[in-house]
């Protein structure tokens, strides 16, 4: 038998038309701290739901210690859960809160033989004193030996906190899921409660399955983290590969501070970007293949102009002391840079910055071009999402067509009226010079789109492209050829079909 | 993906299902007394004696000048009670919104609502005999404000305690004077209030029996008495009609509460005799 | 300047209240004077007090306070079970479907009682049902219900979901988690519903008039007023069976409400702490 405690298969879980999780597949092992790491409405939470039994999915298995669990009610699995808002019982006792599983609890007692001469398993409930044992051990845990008496309501966040572990916890479950348990401490609080959530962990020996958007709380804690954006798993890896391998754009800009800049590979190990051709250890890529680089900007090295090891140069255009570091943001071309450096720099003057070849992370870009497979809606109008878009073509009505834009083509409007079709802002990244975000339509097509304007996550906004901007092609029709998007190669761009279905992630 | 889910579409919940299920008997009870007799009041009104499909009920009601005039005399009872009700309740809300204590003081004024209208209307009328004050219309006007004043002051009295003191702050703040503020922000902050005390009062008042006809020795009779008084004398299809005229009313109101946005105990309010 | 607004909107506040109280104190005061006619003729005396358990009326008034608290205890118990478990359901409900259901319980709580008394009429005449208790236990379940599912399901709102699926987490099946947890946590409202439903069948006037049927001879207390005092105005008895009820009213409401503002000010204190 494997040493998976939980396999998550191909599971889906759709609301509606929208898939709060997307074909997700995840091995947990034995004993691990899994960390499940996500904004908001990216999947964790359900997820995490999943494997405690409260929602099923749509499609897909979860197997629990070799075993198919994916229709098992809640109340059968061996597995316990803290929630976000602790969930205690409001009209019961501390006491009785955490002696709660356990009064729920049949435990072997026995066999006997009944009148087939078969031997049955006999159960008996805890008795009294074994109940008051386990609660009295789990209180001292989480050192609330003397609270036991005490209503729930009058404890302060930290310690229902701890009522709602020893509750999950003295049920001895094989796996520990905790739902965002931290949320709603204050920092200090939380900066305790991490160290002795792993203190715990290593104590107890089991498997802890942890859901936070709080990227700083998954590097500290956990030993695998899997980082969700809109249902679809991004990464699973540990903290430090998380950190320093960024599969995507979006996990880098997600874990920590990151530059991402559009940049493209000339060939093997030699990357151009900011104007400046710089060596890499990335190979196999297309020849001048589009790509984005990820620079951390620890690793962004400021030098004097002259330098020997200065590869361009930069404008400073501000710089603020963070405590333990000044944060130096640059002007490089038209390209604004992060770095981070132990002295200050003055603004307006000119430096030279160097950075390690192995410091560049070199990413596939998730797509090129906004692709959308639709049809004419009439003599030089096309349909794109539900609005009649003008072009530079005369197919006929009907006619099945390809159509490209540019990711700087598409104009968003402030106002959604003002748009052909309206759409809502899903995520804005910083690429230097310019914003990429991500707008998707009412019918669920990403247009990713460049602009100078930060646009707020969740805004609804208007969609615009100049007819002479839209390319329109001919298509093929064959058989499994959907009429809504075309396939793009990379799985973040798949990230299409759901929204905030979550509400709580 | 469609096809996946639509392939592998699992059974739901089992105990969200068994949930639902605990409001059967209850849904049962009032499609059997709630919507089924409401039906068959809009089914009697087009019977006649016999049972026999007729449009006479209509043209009976709308061409009866005293049930017209009964109709006519409860709006007017209605309008004018309603009106006193917010002149006297609006103010009166507005000084015990003003008031720290004005949550405990409230009370004192929507307390006499627990004690049984008839009661309190048979008490208002022998003090009118005792000190020989003739029952007419002013009785029956003093007899519907009094009993229906709390309605008018448990919605304004939600409305304007829960208004956020710092608009009002703000408001002097940005120089306006007390009447300015009054007008406009405590006024327009408590438009919904004020719809739902209005129907509040305006509804019962011109539906309710047996107030008017105490209060005028039975000289005045009003909507509610005279929807009684056909059923009492086996007229169902002249008594539904006008049923279906004060249905018409209620449905008319409740439509104007939603749309103000209610945010005060309608339930409070109706929940009182 | 300022004191003397505040002078006046105090002296508007005692005027209101006065003659809010007006009526409810000179029937108290006068209960002592065994008259009809608001004199001490007789000077100070308990004799309209012993009157209710000794005057040839006597068999039937105590014959309605009986049938008022039975229809009251009766209605009330079935109206809580039925709607507790209903708001239950309503609340596991899709949000169609839960949207339907809460705008049909809040139809009989927004209609005008004499629409809702008169098509319950016709449907028990219409279908032969017994006249008597029976109808009369319908139609105050009827008119109860809609008002504990009201009470019930904010509970079920501010309730955290997670709660209840807590309970299943540490392997509480969905009948134990229901038991267990839901019940206990919702019983706040269960009982709020069941005063209100008990208040409210015990007030109800218009519903029951219209629907004791002719034959039965069946009153409440408050039928048997209208009866007895629509004729021939209140005599003593009445004035002493009013005070009592106006006494016992007014304390039992009056502490309920200021237990329950103290409990929430001190709850605000905690929640501060």
């Amino acid at each position: 038998m494997s040493d998976n405690i939980i396999e998550i298969r191909n599971v889906t879980k759709t609301y509606g038309a929208k898939d709060a999780v997307k074909n997700a597949s995840l091995n947990i092992k034995r004993g691990e701290f899994v960390t499940l790491l996500g904004p908001s409405g990216c999947g964790k939470t359900t997820t995490l739901r999943m494997i405690a039994g409260f929602e099923m999915p749509t499609s897909g298995q979860i197997i629990f210690d070799g075993e198919d669990i994916t229709d098992t009610p809640p109340h059968l699995r061996r597995v316990n859960t803290v929630f976000q808002k602790y969930a205690l019982f409001p009209h019961l006792s501390v006491f009785n809160n955490i002696a709660f599983g356990l009064k729920m609890k049949l435990i072997p007692n026995g066999t006997k033989v009944n009148r087939k001469g078969e031997e049955v398993q006999l159960f008996r409930k805890y008795t009294k004193a074994e109940i008051k044992a386990k609660v009295d051990a789990a209180l001292k845990m989480v050192d609330l030996e003397d609270y036991g008496h005490r209503g729930v309501s009058s404890l302060s966040g930290g310690q229902q906190q701890r009522v709602a572990i020893a509750r999950a916890i003295v049920n001895e479950p094989e796996v520990l899921l905790l739902d965002e348990p931290l949320g709603a401490l204050d920092l200090k609080m939380r900066k305790d409660m991490q160290l002795e959530l792993m203190d715990m962990h290593k104590r107890l020996g089991i498997t802890f399955v942890y859901v936070t958007h709080d990227q700083e709380e998954a590097l500290t804690m956990s030993d695998k983290i899997v980082v969700m954006r809109d249902g679809v798993i991004q990464q699973i890896a540990t903290p430090e590969t998380v950190y320093d391998e960024p599969a995507n754009a979006f996990v880098a800009d997600f874990i920590g501070e990151s530059n991402i800049l559009s940049g493209v590979m000339l060939e093997d190990f030699k990357v151009e970007f900011a104007d400046t051709v710089f060596e890499c250890v990335d190979k196999g890529f297309k020849k001048n293949e589009p790509i984005d680089v990820i620079i951390r900007p620890e690793d962004l090295k400021i030098k004097k102009p002259s330098d020997p090891k200065t590869i361009l140069t930069a404008t400073v255009l501000s710089s603020v002391f963070k405590g333990d570091h000044y944060q130096v943001t640059l002007m490089a071309g038209e390209n604004e840079l992060i770095a981070h450096d132990t002295s200050t720099y003055e603004k307006g003057s000119t430096v030279g910055l160097y950075i390690k070849p192995f410091d560049l992370h070199i990413m596939h870009k998730s797509r090129i071009i906004n692709e959308i497979d639709t049809e004419m809606a009439g003599e030089g109008l096309v349909w794109i999402s539900d609005g009649k878009f003008e072009c530079n073509c005369d197919f006929e009505a009907g006619a099945p067509v390809k159509v490209k834009v540019d990711f700087d083509d598409v104009i968003i409007t402030d106002d959604e009226e003002d748009g052909v079709i309206g759409a809502t802002v899903v995520s804005s990244i910083y690429k230097g010079s310019y914003y990429q975000c991500i707008v998707r339509t009412d019918d669920y097509y990403d247009f990713f789109v460049d602009t100078d304007d930060d646009w707020l996550k969740g805004d609804r906004v208007g969609i615009n492209i100049a007819p002479e901007k839209i390319i329109v092609e001919r298509r093929e029709v064959s058989e499994n050829d959907a009429p809504e998007e075309a396939p793009v190669p990379d799985q973040t761009a798949e990230a299409t079909e759901n929204d905030d279905a979550e509400v709580k992630g | 993906m469609t096809a996946a889910a639509i392939a592998v579409s699992k059974p739901k919940r089992k105990f969200k299902l068994t949930k639902r299920v605990f409001s059967y008997p209850y849904v049962l009870f009032m499609l059997l007394f709630v919507v089924i007799p409401l039906v068959m009041i809009l089914v009697n009104a087009f019977l006649d004696s016999d049972n026999t499909l007729t449009l006479d009920n209509f043209a009976d009601f709308f061409t009866d000048k005293s049930s017209l005039i009964i109709l006519a005399n409860s709006l007017l009872v209605g309008v004018i009670t309603t009106a006193i009700c917010l002149i006297i309740g609006y103010p009166l809300s507005y000084i015990l919104s003003k008031m720290p204590s004005g949550r405990v003081l409230v009370l004192f004024y929507v307390l006499p609502m627990w004690v049984n209208f008839l009661i309190r209307t048979l008490a208002t009328k022998a003090i009118f005999i005792a000190i020989d004050v003739p029952l007419g219309m002013g009785t029956v006007i003093f007899g519907m404000v009094y009993n229906y004043l709390p309605f008018m002051i448990l919605p304004l009295h939600t409305t304007l305690s829960s208004i956020d003191r710092s608009y009002i702050e703000a408001a002097q703040d940005l120089g306006a004077d007390s009447s300015t503020v009054f007008l406009k922000t405590v006024l327009p902050l408590s438009v919904s209030g004020i719809i739902s005390g209005i129907t509040m009062v305006f509804i019962p008042t011109i539906s309710t029996f047996a107030i008017s006809q105490l209060l005028s020795n039975g000289k005045i009779f009003l909507f509610g008495d005279s929807i009684q008084m056909k059923f009492e004398q086996g007229l169902y299809g002249v008594g539904s009609i006008m049923s279906l005229v004060m249905l018409a009313f209620v449905l008319v109101s409740n439509f104007i509460i939603n749309r103000a946005g209610r945010k005060s105990g309608l339930s409070v309010g109706r929940s009182l005799w | 300047m300022v004191k003397v607004k505040g002078l006046f909107e105090k002296a508007y506040l005692f005027v209101i209240l006065a003659i809010l109280y007006a009526p409810i104190l000179l029937i108290i005061v006068y209960s002592f004077s065994n008259s009809s006619n608001f004199r001490f003729d007789e000077g100070f005396t308990f004799e309209a007090y012993i009157s209710i358990f000794n005057s040839e009326k006597s068999p039937a008034l105590w014959d309605a306070v009986g049938n008022t608290f039975l229809i009251a205890a009766v209605s009330s118990v079935i109206a809580t079970v039925v709607g507790s478990f209903a708001a239950i359901g309503i609340f596991a409900m899709g949000r169609k479907a839960r949207r339907v259901l809460e705008n049909v319980n809040q139809f009989p709580i927004i209609n005008s009682e004499i629409v809702m008394a008169v098509s319950l009429m016709i449907f028990f005449v219409t279908f032969a049902f017994p006249e008597g208790y029976l109808r009369l236990i319908i139609a105050h379940i009827a008119f109860c219900t809609p008002y504990v599912v009201l009470s019930v399901l904010p509970k079920l709102e501010s309730m955290d979901p997670n709660v209840y699926e807590a309970a299943l987490d540490l392997g509480a099946n969905p009948f134990k988690a229901l038991v267990k947890v839901l019940f206990p946590m919702i019983t706040p409202g269960i009982v709020s519903g069941f005063v209100l439903a008990f208040t409210l069948s015990m007030d109800d006037f218009i519903i029951t008039q219209i629907n004791k049927g002719a034959s039965t001879g069946i009153n409440t207390l408050s039928t048997y007023i209208y009866s007895d005092a629509r004729v021939q105005g209140l005599e003593p008895f009445w004035y002493a069976i009013f005070s009592i009820i106006f006494v016992v009213i007014l304390a039992l409401v009056l502490t309920l409400n200021l237990v329950r503002i103290n409990r929430r000010k001190q709850q605000e204190k905690e929640g501060a702490i």
